[in-house]
């Protein structure tokens, strides 16, 4: 690996050709590359037809496509090409190192938490029972005999200590979902406020009964009631606090991804922001359709035909006038006469008509191919009762009518990269299994669906970065804007506050606000 | 319970009407229209656009109706006795087409002949 990094850090155009060898080493991502050679062909105004070599079956890891689409290669300017070589080698390696990361050693401080939180837990609980017992082990002698109205105490201490053990169990100790930098400001509050409580309690029990041996044993046990009751309310304010208070929808939260603009609107109580990025991220993987680093090359090349075009030359001598040149470009490039619009339109109207052909062909084939399943099926039970075709069998069985228009497909939509032969045919038996109609098996194949539904490995998106303003631990406010960036793209969340709505009371007329519909009626007599 | 209008209209008439059988109906002659349910601004024969009477709209010709002397544009004000100036048109009806009475005594009332003879030459 570190061989193909050296040739990549050198801008020489064609250290990608010699390094192409070396492509069983690379993984999956890199495919993004592969289209850039239609960068050649466009920035010369001509518009070419690039056929893509005859691929083979999806099974296999994409990697000979590069070898017929890098013929185009070397017509392209090398420092555009050189600049997105850096930069990928440069990502190879800040990937490798997050993933060392990632798998070296537990987190030290999520760990410490959950056990000063467990510790402080168990401390607060038996305190109680130690309170009751305590005098009992001590001084049983000289205690007052105390009849029904302790064990009236005991029975209600032990219950409201179920209760609470409960209502603890229930509220903290989940599974935590995610990792966060900061410490939640609440809850080390109330951790702070408990162990205080618990201890000036003990100082009152220590020195009031502990060194004068009070004999009064039921004062000692009301005592231990009423450290149980304010337990039982602190638990109260630990549920608004922590639970209730963030319920109600106070903010309207924007979030857009950069590369390709899809935008989604979130409502959120009161958090903090850390905790509404851990929402934003929960609900990025349920509701974006997948990050498709193939779908962004159409703008990419736009985008370098138009760096391409113009360049400036200095020919006064040395002298670096930067600001000068890159408005002189700017003014030109506003004079140039462009028609890339055009292109855009037709480009676009060609690729839909092209993606309308591919899904007519493809969802006939699926057609046909359930409706032999059908035929198989009826033809089974005519014969042989006892025998049922396996549905993997089936599967097996049919999948390669369809197996080429949709692999035509998926290459269209450049979805390729997403769905592996076993995966298409777990998909098929699944679907089989279920007695869906063809229409519900195609559902995952005809649009991008939401991140959680691919292999992980297919993620593109599985560390995140908080970048922002405010401390992380503030809570939203109207106008924050904070941004989730991962290696591929970020999440630009924008908060707005939900407007205030007032709602009056007007008293109006029943008879000017209704219709009524007069009739003037004749009847004979 | 409800206030009755007295109005001292110009013209007031008792009028009796036979009915006149017609296989198993005993028919008057004449249509009526208005009514506390209907909407009184559409009554063309009403002086006051907010009169919820009981109008007569139509005379057949040689009915019972026309017989007697009923003419149309009279405000029909009682029925047998019945009150008829705060009624609903069902139940105007229901009054006037009562099974087992073969006369009916009518109250009415007209506007001045003038106008009542412009209104029927108009409609």
């Amino acid at each position: 690996m570190s061989a193909a990094m050296d040739t990549e850090s050198t801008y020489s155009g064609y250290s990608h050709y010699s390094g192409h060898s070396k492509k069983a080493h690379r993984q999956g991502r890199d495919r993004h590359k592969s289209p850039r050679s239609k960068d050649g062909s466009r920035s010369e105004k001509s518009v070419t037809i690039q056929t893509p070599p005859a691929e083979p079956l999806l099974g296999n890891d994409a990697s000979q496509v590069e070898d017929g689409q890098d013929d185009n290669w070397g017509e392209t300017t090398t420092a555009i090409t050189g600049t997105s070589e850096h930069s990928i080698s440069q990502e190879d390696i800040a990937r490798i190192s997050k993933d060392l990361e990632d798998s070296v050693g537990l987190d030290c401080k999520r760990y410490l938490g959950l056990t000063v939180a467990t510790v402080l837990g168990l401390f607060v609980f038996l305190t109680p029972i130690a309170f009751i017992l305590l005098p009992q082990i001590l001084w049983r002698d000289d205690l007052e005999p105390c009849g029904a109205v302790c064990e009236g105490l005991f029975i209600s201490v032990a219950f409201k200590l179920i209760i609470l053990l409960i209502g603890t169990w229930t509220l903290f100790f989940r599974q935590p979902k995610a990792d966060i930098p900061r410490v939640f400001v609440f809850r080390a509050l109330l951790l702070v406020l408990i162990f205080l409580f618990v201890f000036s309690y003990w100082l009152f029990y220590g020195v009031r009964i502990l060194d004068l041996k009070d004999t009064n044993y039921q004062g000692i046990v009301q005592y231990a009631v009423s450290l149980v009751d304010a337990l039982l309310f602190i638990h109260y304010l630990a549920i608004v606090l922590l639970e209730l208070r963030q319920l109600q929808p106070m903010f309207a939260v924007k979030v857009v991804r950069s590369t390709d603009g899809e935008s989604r609107y979130y409502s959120l109580g009161h958090l903090s922001i850390q905790r509404a990025a851990l929402v934003v991220l929960e609900n990025y993987y349920r509701d974006f359709p997948v990050y498709n680093p193939a779908l962004l090359t159409a703008s990419k090349s736009r985008a370098a035909k138009h760096m391409a075009g113009l360049k400036v030359y200095n020919v006064d001598g040395p002298g670096n006038n930067a600001a000068g040149q890159s408005r002189a470009m700017i003014a030109a490039a506003a004079r140039r006469r462009d028609s890339s619009h055009n292109e855009l339109y037709y480009e676009e109207a060609d690729q839909e008509r092209r993606v309308k052909k591919r899904r007519a062909r493809l969802v006939v084939a699926v057609e046909e191919a359930f409706t032999h399943i059908k035929r198989l099926q009826a033809e089974e039970q005519q014969k042989a009762p006892g025998e049922v075709m396996d549905p993997r069998e089936a599967a097996q069985a049919i999948f390669p009518s369809m197996a080429r228009a949709l692999q035509k497909y998926l290459r269209t939509t450049r979805q390729q990269q997403y769905h592996s032969m076993e995966s298409i045919l777990q998909h098929l038996s699944f679907c089989i299994t279920n007695n869906m109609t063809p229409k519900a098996f195609l559902e995952r194949y005809l649009n991008p669906g939401p991140t959680l539904q691919y292999d992980r490995d297919r993620w593109f998106s599985k560390q995140w970065t908080l970048v922002s303003g405010e401390a992380v631990t503030s809570g939203l406010q109207d106008g924050i804007v904070f941004v989730l960036k991962c290696l591929d793209f970020s999440l630009v969340v924008n908060v707005k506050k939900i407007p205030f709505i007032k709602l009056s009371e007007e008293f109006i007329d029943p008879k000017s606000h209704k219709f009524v519909l007069s009739l003037q009626s004749e009847t004979s007599v | 319970q409800y206030s009755a209008v007295v109005s001292f209209s110009p013209f007031q008439q008792r009028i009796e009407i036979h009915k006149l059988r017609q296989g198993d109906n005993l028919i008057l002659g004449f249509s009526i229209g208005g009514g506390i349910d209907q909407d009184p601004s559409q009554n063309p024969f009403s002086e006051d656009k907010t009169d919820k009477g009981i109008y007569v709209t139509r005379v057949t010709e040689g009915g019972p109706a026309e017989v007697a002397g009923l003419q149309i544009g009279d405000k029909i004000m009682q029925v047998n006795g019945w009150d008829m100036t705060m009624v609903t048109h069902d139940q105007a009806r229901k009054r006037l087409t009562k099974r087992n009475e073969e006369v009916v005594r009518l109250l009415v009332t007209r506007q001045s002949l003038q106008k009542a003879v412009q209104q029927s030459m108009m409609s």
